[in-house]
């Protein structure tokens, strides 16, 4: 393998691993654009989505379409049902409390997932195609191919809803500013129960391709993948999301090419390293906009 | 008056009370002492926890080595003497196995099986070199058990049956040299694992030893789940096999994505990869090697020894404690006939420094059922001894030869 074909291959490695943070960053992004919290559960939320994956491909013969979408909907349910119990009563609250009570939801669905299922790992079956297709001098396996293409028309599709529906339009309005955008007559408690929702479907997608390149199902799971997209939607510029997904790719890339010069063993701490960066030179992130803090 | 007679009275009985506490154990002293120059009988002593969750691993070792102890016995004992076994629980408990221990050195005990797990045996190690006893642990798998941790000096008196972590690598760097003949080999292991780094610092030195390069060496953290950057930069350096020394749940997703990475090369690991089979599939692990201690059914030896075992006290124990015990106690028993021919006392401090000398010298010698090659011991007291290969074939660890 020469050096060009070593380079494109942890470019795709890296594009692989950076769609899922993507993905996962998108639903951070979404929620904290919307009601300004950093929602630290939405890792356990994959996680409780990838074993939902696991029990149907186990449970129920193995159906990958219905694994798929028993993952997403066990997650929008769970997304949607976690905002209503722990977070809408604290709306009025310090964001500090929201913030811990976020904190304790990811403890929660932790314990509760080793409680159930034990702290071993469950082994995912196989449910994607296994076999790898040359590009040019390169082999490329279909879970990564099908994990950039599912994300990419993931992306466009929110972009769309977010751009052109009735309901994204209400979400821009809300993030904005809630209190003008319930005198013009929005249901502001729908529409964030809505961007739960549609953060926790991507999610759901997110712990279904997660599942596919990783077939492995932990408690903790979640934990370091929610960090990870944590920096990456700081990267991208937290709030924004198209910020979110040139973050997530970033991390993704940075971490490939961190392993691809040999300091594997560094590649969680360059992650963070990011992170402080990012948080002393352009806290706004790469897309974020400077939000002016009335007086 | 009244008051001084008081006085003799309360000294008298005082006394009295003494004597009577002192008397049997004084008795009971010349009585173990009697029996040992009178030579009926050589005293062995075995400690372990015998009752509580720990129970499995102790009883398998009482059991094991109790098992040979008494097929000696059985045969005419060692030089005429029968053998006499001491054995106490220690409920898994450090104070409680150095009283036990202590005890049993009281008894009169010439050598001494044990203990079984870790703690306690670091803490019976110390108190069997102060009185040197000799001592051969067959499960205590910490290099700490061997050494005085003080000084860092050896504790001449101990050793074990049993192999420590990072041997496996060394015999794994053997195995791919000498039996499949790779001398290109790369490495991925967990970085802060001690297990795996021990087993990897081992398998590099062996393999710089045999003349091996190691041609990639990629490390990944705790929790990690995407190898994929790592494989690729293996998969660039070309080798003849991987060797990946982490446990199970990591092995398999490595596996996996090595494979999908069109990296079809074997890999080679320790024991943390029992049970890997449920992790990644028949194709994907096809052809990997491990090894490990003991393989059930796996010899005509082993065997042999789990008909008698299962005869003796069922399958409930019946592990690789249970057969290093058997083990140990064969070392134990060589080195016991050896001493003999100096015509000591048993008991006697000359009889206990032949018993660790002969252990040394007649280690080697013992074809255990273990190791055919016998007990040979390093400078730490740790024992250089075969391993069992297994290979995982149609998604199932089979047992592929003793090396």
């Amino acid at each position: 393998m020469n050096t060009l074909s070593l380079i494109l291959r942890q470019v795709v490695n890296g594009l692989q691993s950076g769609s899922i943070y993507a993905l996962v960053a998108l639903g951070y992004s979404m929620v904290y654009g919307i009601i300004m919290l950093l929602n630290f559960a939405h890792g356990d939320i994959i996680m409780v989505g990838a074993y939902a994956a696991w029990f149907c491909l186990c449970g129920f013969a193995g159906n990958p379409i219905l694994a798929i979408i028993a993952a997403i909907f066990v997650c929008v349910l769970l997304g949607v049902s976690i905002e209503k119990v722990a977070y809408a009563p604290l709306r009025q609250s310090p964001r500090l409390s929201l913030l811990i009570t976020a904190i304790g939801v990811s403890y929660l669905l932790e314990n509760l997932a080793q409680l159930v299922f034990g702290a071993g790992a469950k082994s995912m079956p196989s449910f994607m195609p296994t076999s790898t297709i040359s590009i040019g001098s390169i082999d490329v396996s279909w879970t990564a191919i099908i994990t950039l293409i599912v994300t990419a028309i993931s992306m466009a599709a929110l972009t769309l809803l977010v751009k052109k529906s009735k309901m994204g339009k209400a979400m821009r309005a809300v993030s904005e500013d809630t209190g003008a955008a319930q005198l013009m007559g929005i249901n502001v408690n729908r529409t964030i129960s809505f961007t739960f929702a549609l953060g926790s479907a991507l999610a759901g997608i997110a712990s279904v391709l997660y599942c596919a390149a990783y077939p492995q199902a932990t408690p903790t799971m979640g934990s370091m993948l929610g960090l990870k997209a944590f920096v990456a939607a700081v990267l991208g510029g937290i709030g924004s999301i198209p910020g979110a997904m040139v973050g997530g790719l970033a991390i993704g890339l940075a971490e490939a090419m961190v392993s691809a010069v040999g300091l594997s063993v560094w590649k969680d701490g360059i992650v963070f390293a990011i992170l402080i960066v990012v948080l002393l030179v352009k806290p706004t992130g790469i897309m974020g906009h400077e939000i002016q803090e009335k007086v | 008056m009244k008051k001084v007679l008081c006085t003799v009275l309360a000294v008298v009985m005082a006394f009295v009370c003494f004597a009577g506490c002192s008397a049997p154990a004084a008795e009971g002293g010349n009585e173990a002492v009697g029996s040992a120059a009178s030579g009926d009988t050589i005293k062995v002593g075995l400690l372990g926890p015998y009752t509580g969750d720990l129970a499995v691993y102790g009883l398998a070792v009482k059991n094991g080595a109790t098992l040979y102890f008494d097929k000696v016995n059985a045969e005419g004992g060692i030089n005429g003497k029968k053998i006499e076994l001491i054995s106490y629980d220690n409920k898994g408990d450090d104070a409680e196995a150095i009283n036990a221990f202590n005890r049993e050195v009281d008894e009169g005990i010439t050598a001494f099986i044990g203990d079984v797990i870790t703690s306690n045996t670091i803490a019976v190690a110390g108190e069997a070199n102060a009185v040197n006893m000799p001592m051969i642990t067959a499960s205590a798998t910490a290099e700490a058990v061997t050494v005085n941790p003080d000084d860092g000096s050896v504790y001449t008196n101990v050793f074990r049956t049993c192999f420590i972590d990072p041997f496996q690598g060394e015999k794994m760097a053997q195995y791919a040299n000498e039996k499949l003949g790779y001398t290109r080999a790369a490495v991925i292991v967990q970085t802060g694992n001690d297990y795996a780094a021990g087993l990897n610092e081992a398998f590099k030195a062996k393999c710089e030893e045999l003349g091996m390069t190691i041609v990639a060496e990629e490390g990944y953290a705790k929790g990690d789940k995407d190898f994929n950057a790592q494989l690729t930069n293996i998969k660039a350096a070309d080798p003849e096999f991987i060797f990946c020394p982490n446990y199970y749940e990591d092995d398999g997703m490595i596996v996996k994505q090595a494979r999908a990475l069109g990296l079809t090369v074997p890999f080679l690991g320790g024991d943390g990869w029992d049970g890997v089979v449920k992790y990644a599939s028949a194709e994907e692990l096809e052809g990997t090697f491990y090894c490990s201690a003991y393989a059930p059914g796996s010899t005509d030896a082993v065997k042999a020894f789990e008909e008698a075992y299962t005869a003796a006290y069922g399958t409930d124990t019946l592990n690789m404690f249970a057969a290093n015990a058997y083990d140990a106690a064969m070392v134990m028993c060589a080195a016991l006939a050896k001493a003999e021919e100096t015509g000591e006392a048993p008991a006697s401090d000359a009889y206990k420094q032949a018993v660790i000398d002969a252990i040394k010298t007649e280690g080697a010698s013992v074809v255990g059922i273990t190791s055919e090659a016998g007990y040979t011991f390093d400078a730490n007291n740790n024992p250089i001894k075969d391993a069992v290969i297994m290979t995982i074939t149609n998604g199932e660890a089979v047992y592929k030869e003793t090396f």
